[in-house]
């Protein structure tokens, strides 16, 4: 009786797993705008110097 | 020699800079502001945009409208060099100098805020974009 129980909770909860699992796949479309952030500072952090000298070489118009 | 070269450049450096910058000549490396630029960022009334480009924060007059556009026109030429040196687009490079502008305003001058909003500096750190080195 109570293995019964365990068992339907199991399945209970594999189901709503399973459900969870697709309800995160779903919002695609926020996680690929993340990373585009994330790849934008990435190449602003590599550019850091080189814009830092630039300023500093054309002291005129900064 | 060098010393009376460098004498005489200076003395002619401050009239003629408006001539050079008409004619399009390239500004010697070491060159410094404009008097009439530095005067622009010291009074706010020019600014530093989050783009990496100069902006006019109140009123516009043709000749700060002139002067303004110069500047970025030479801005815009030395971010496309630069950025094809170093494998990215002229938006990224300029976006990068624009951090970097900002950080660099002193207190009193104005500069733009990530929300667009026109801050003057004070003696602490601008307001940045997030993705800001």
């Amino acid at each position: 009786m109570d293995r019964r129980i365990i068992h339907a909770g199991l399945m209970v909860s594999c189901l709503l797993g399973l459900g969870g699992c697709i309800n995160v796949a779903a919002p695609e479309e926020p996680i690929v705008i993340e990373l585009n952030v994330n790849i934008r500072a990435e190449v602003l952090y590599r550019l850091a110097e080189d814009a830092s000298n630039t300023i500093d070489e054309n002291a005129d118009i900064f | 020699m060098t010393m009376i070269r460098k004498t005489m450049l200076a003395a002619i450096a401050a009239p003629v800079a408006g001539l050079v910058v008409m004619s399009g000549f390239a500004a010697p490396a070491m060159a410094q502001r404009d008097p009439a630029y530095e005067a622009a960022r010291s009074n706010g009334t020019v600014g530093e945009q989050i783009d990496g480009y100069l902006g006019i924060v109140g009123q516009a007059t043709p000749a700060l409208q002139d002067m303004v556009n110069d500047i970025n026109i030479k801005r815009r030429t030395v971010y496309t060099r630069k950025a094809s040196e170093n494998n990215a687009t002229v938006e990224q490079y300029a976006t990068t100098a624009g951090c970097q502008a900002i950080a660099r305003t002193v207190p009193g001058e104005k500069y733009q805020a990530p929300d667009g909003s026109w801050k003057t500096r004070t003696s602490a750190p601008p307001e940045r974009l997030p993705i800001c080195p």
